[in-house]
């Protein structure tokens, strides 16, 4: 028996949603966010009526059981029902919409906010458009002593960083479950390995609190390590970050 | 002026297909740019350092709030905003039509059809009233800076006088070669005279296109200035002013940006006429000609955002504060928005596309393949408005243990949009191939092989574009990744560019299977016009507002500060409805225009009125 037209419509977009939730939610256990999944499905729907209706004969066939419910008058009856169920249906939905609730309201919070031009920390001013790390030149030019530095930084992070950003550099430090916004994985691509080490060194030294404005609200537990941390120490959690990574700083210049 | 200035501005075409050439990487490196670039660009000039010595320029001014007047209860910044806005819209139209009016009017004198000419007549006719409104809004967005930012105005014009007057006076030329090139067109027929009017039509193109280089040369002043100290004192030398670190990067953009927008609006009016036609005849004609505009807006649509990812790239090689601000940072959101939006432009190019196959009937035997199009080009899309930072909900936050998704996060940076973008264009580029085929069948003797180094040039455009979307944007550093981007492009380039050549040989002297039959198409593929105008439009206003907005507080970039009561950056709901009402404002004018190119064309029979 060959599937209506319409019903072949609603079944792709029944599976593509179940497809999505199975996918997600299940196999990977990872949820897809319901923001970004209504966004998905909105899309797949535009894509599946571009398919069901580019040409006449489809288009026909989709409207056809429609039109008939609407206009044949055998079908008073469903037409009825269906008249009363699709508002309600509607109705219902909207309620579940707007009906208040005890959850908080979704934040638009920047994870990355843009640096400024210039940071002023450990008594000196630093351009941050020029700011480099004056250890990652040893990284050809001795890879020696860049392994060394790599380890004190390494040191400087687990005695100071991982309560919160994890042994693993994932984020997952033991503090990291009491904290919101909790703590950046270092281990995603989209965080330090998109980013300029002078970036770093104005997060890490001006902390939480050094955050511009349009990152508010900014709720943000990253300490001003400018008063607990030297200079140096702070250039070397760097270098130590992305080796540990494996990721690269942000650079224009080729290898 | 300064001795050789003219010069200068008549090398400004030159410079900037040359400029257009240089790899990103040869740029000049961060060090050597802005204030700094410009104070060394200055000091290459013995005169110039002489005239900073006793300079007659001043430096920024330092305003307060008193210093920006109000005027009616007027907020100037929206006032300003709006008009800039609408003027950008007209201009972008009036500056496009003539490009491509020129080319079909080639393509007319060649093939020898009328048909073309007609079509050209048309095209400009219509941007004729258009050229008008872009010249009121232009005057009402001049008057609105000097009334609300008078100083931002002084210092603007003390830097640039010289373009300035310079550009109003090539609106003569602009004008005079427009009402030439239109009302001469019927008079300017014939062997030579045709000759005559398609080098007048080259000339409105050139002047044009000089205009759009000298007022986009005063915007990217304002966000990588050059030329002027750190406090803003002007070197004295309006060429490198000129020639700043962003001028050419935002050069390309626009112009291939017009062209798509261009068509987009000619294809809204056919859409008009199409929907209004009461004869066969006339939707025959109306479906043709928005079928034109449509291949033009798609021809101009398939490399801008290429052109935009090396704008961005760009502007992050100039500063990363401004980079961040534009996609990390505040305005990433709004990016996300302009991705759903460069979505909608690819699914309704898409939808024309297939819909025309109906107007022939040989173009049913592809229909099948369609759905497996809109899978391809959907699933692309959905990669490429996928945020890297989600909206979450906080059970959503405790059940991912973090903002970032594990696995579609990676989804939310730039190789995976450069990916999604370059397979939406090949498949986009698929659609247009198989509408090319509907009502032909092939005769030459190497159809298989042809079609089958076709098939073998798409799978490995596949593969390599995902080859270094995946290997080069997650396993390298940041500047391959970047780099990456470029033999993707290139990747798509020669396919497209192969694929026709191979397509043009095979169908040569095919035989037609149907006629292609004008005007069946259903009115359903009309509205898809009409949302590729809507979304441009939209999507032009959002993204000016960003390239504006990424100057935050200040009205030149680091050096000149904005202290305004409206120095602030509204918030993403704010912003959007400003533009949604430009927008809604905009698409008003042109049914406007649209109404008179209606008008133009009826008579009254008036039996009695006139003496006899």
């Amino acid at each position: 028996m060959k599937i209506p037209r319409l019903l072949q419509a609603v079944l792709v977009l029944v599976g593509v949603y179940g497809g999505f939730v199975l996918v997600f939610d299940v196999i990977l256990e990872q949820v897809i966010p319901s923001s970004l999944l209504n966004m998905y499905m909105f899309f797949v729907a535009a894509g599946t009526y571009m398919v069901f209706t580019f040409n006449e004969e489809s288009t026909e066939q989709i409207v056809a059981p429609i039109k008939a419910l609407v206009e044949d008058p055998s079908r008073k009856k469903i037409r009825n029902v269906v008249f009363v169920v699709l508002p309600l249906f509607f109705g219902l939905f909207t309620y579940q919409q707007m009906k208040p609730s005890f959850e908080a309201p979704l934040e638009l919070r920047t994870i990355h906010p843009a640096p400024p031009a210039a940071v002023k920390v450990f008594g000196k001013r630093y351009n941050l458009l020029t700011l480099v790390n004056p250890y990652r030149k040893f990284e050809k030019e001795d890879p020696e002593k860049f392994d060394e530095l790599v380890n004190e930084g390494g040191a400087v992070y687990i005695k100071n960083c991982q309560y919160c950003h994890g042994d693993k550099l994932d984020g997952k430090g033991p503090y990291a479950q009491g904290l919101n916004p909790v703590p950046l994985n270092f281990q995603d691509v989209g965080t330090i390995a998109q980013l300029q080490e002078a970036y770093l060194f104005w997060r890490i030294s001006t902390g939480g609190p050094g955050l511009p404005k349009e990152a508010t609200p900014w709720l943000s537990a990253m300490p001003v390590w400018e008063d607990f941390l030297t200079e140096d120490e702070i250039w070397k959690v760097i270098l130590f970050l992305y080796d540990y990574t494996g990721y690269s700083p942000r650079s224009w210049e080729h290898e | 002026m300064r001795p050789g200035f003219l010069i200068k501005m008549g090398g400004a075409l030159l410079v900037l297909s040359l400029g257009l050439l240089i790899n990103p990487v040869d740029l000049p490196g961060i060090d050597q740019l802005g204030i700094d670039a410009g104070a060394a660009f200055a000091a290459d000039e013995s005169p110039a350092v002489e005239e900073e010595a006793v300079s007659p320029y001043q430096p920024a001014p330092k305003l307060t709030e008193k210093d920006y007047p109000t005027f009616l209860g007027f907020n100037g910044r929206v006032f300003v905003w709006i008009a800039a806005q609408l003027h950008l819209w007209f201009a972008a139209f009036v500056l496009a039509v003539p490009i491509f009016v020129f080319i079909i009017e080639a393509i007319g004198m060649k093939t020898r059809d009328k048909r073309f000419d007609s079509m050209a007549y048309e095209f400009i006719k219509v941007s004729l009233t258009a050229y008008s409104l872009t010249a009121i809004l232009g005057g009402l967005m001049a008057f609105g800076l000097l009334v609300f930012y008078p100083h931002v105005m002084g210092y603007m014009t003390s830097i640039f006088k010289e373009s300035m007057i310079f550009y109003a006076l090539i609106f003569f030329a602009e004008s005079a070669c427009l009402y030439i090139y239109y009302y001469g067109w019927h008079w300017l027929q014939g062997p030579f005279k045709k000759w005559v009017h398609l080098t007048i039509g080259l000339l409105l193109n050139a002047v044009g296109t000089v205009l759009m280089l000298l007022a986009n040369s005063w915007l990217t002043f304002m966000m990588s200035p050059a030329g002027i100290d750190a406090a803003g004192v002007f070197g004295g030398d309006v060429w490198v002013a000129m020639h700043n670190f962003l001028w050419n990067p935002i050069n390309l953009h626009r112009f291939v940006a017009n062209i798509a927008y261009g068509g987009s609006i000619i294809g809204a009016y056919a859409a008009f006429k199409f929907l209004s036609a009461r004869t066969a005849e006339e939707k025959a004609h109306y479906d043709w000609m928005g079928y034109n505009a449509n291949f033009v807006a798609i021809a101009g649509l398939l490399p801008l955002p290429f052109a935009g990812y090396y704008l961005v790239a760009e502007i992050y090689a100039y500063s990363q504060q401004m980079g961040i601000t534009l996609m990390g940072g505040i305005f990433a959101w709004l990016f996300i928005i302009q991705a759903v939006l460069i979505g909608t432009l690819f699914l309704s190019a898409n939808y024309y596309l297939w819909c025309g196959l109906g107007r022939s009937e040989g173009g049913v035997r592809y229909y099948k393949y369609m759905k497996y199009l809109a899978l391809a080009i959907v699933a692309a899309f959905l990669v490429w408005f996928t945020p890297h930072t989600l909206v979450l909900s906080n059970e959503e936050l405790k059940a991912l243990g973090g903002p970032y998704h594990k696995y579609l996060g990676p989804l939310g940076i730039m190789p995976a949009k450069n990916t999604a973008v370059n397979i939406m264009i090949l498949v986009t580029y698929l659609s247009f191939l198989y509408y090319r085929r509907a009502n032909k069948i092939a005769t030459v003797d190497w159809v298989k092989a042809g079609n089958a180094a076709q098939i073998a040039l798409f799978v490995m455009a596949f593969a390599n574009i995902f080859f270094l979307g995946i290997y080069h944007g997650y396993f390298t550093n940041t500047v391959y990744k970047v780099a990456a981007s470029i033999p993707q492009v290139l990747t798509t380039l020669t396919v497209i560019v192969i694929s026709t050549v191979i397509d043009s040989f095979i169908y040569k002297n095919s035989k037609e299977v149907a006629p292609q039959r004008w005007g069946r198409v259903p009115p359903r593929s009309q509205y898809a016009l009409f949302l590729l105008a809507v979304s441009f439009t939209w999507l032009m206003g959002l993204m000016g507002y960003i390239r504006s907005g990424i100057r935050q507080h200040w009205h030149v970039m680091d050096v000149f500060r904005d202290n305004s009561p409206d120095a602030f950056t509204p918030s993403l709901g704010y912003a959007t409805n400003v533009i949604s009402v430009a927008t809604i404002m905009f698409m008003a004018m042109v049914i406007f225009v649209f109404w008179l190119a209606q008008i133009s064309g009826q008579k009254t029979q008036t039996a009695g009125f006139w003496k006899e």
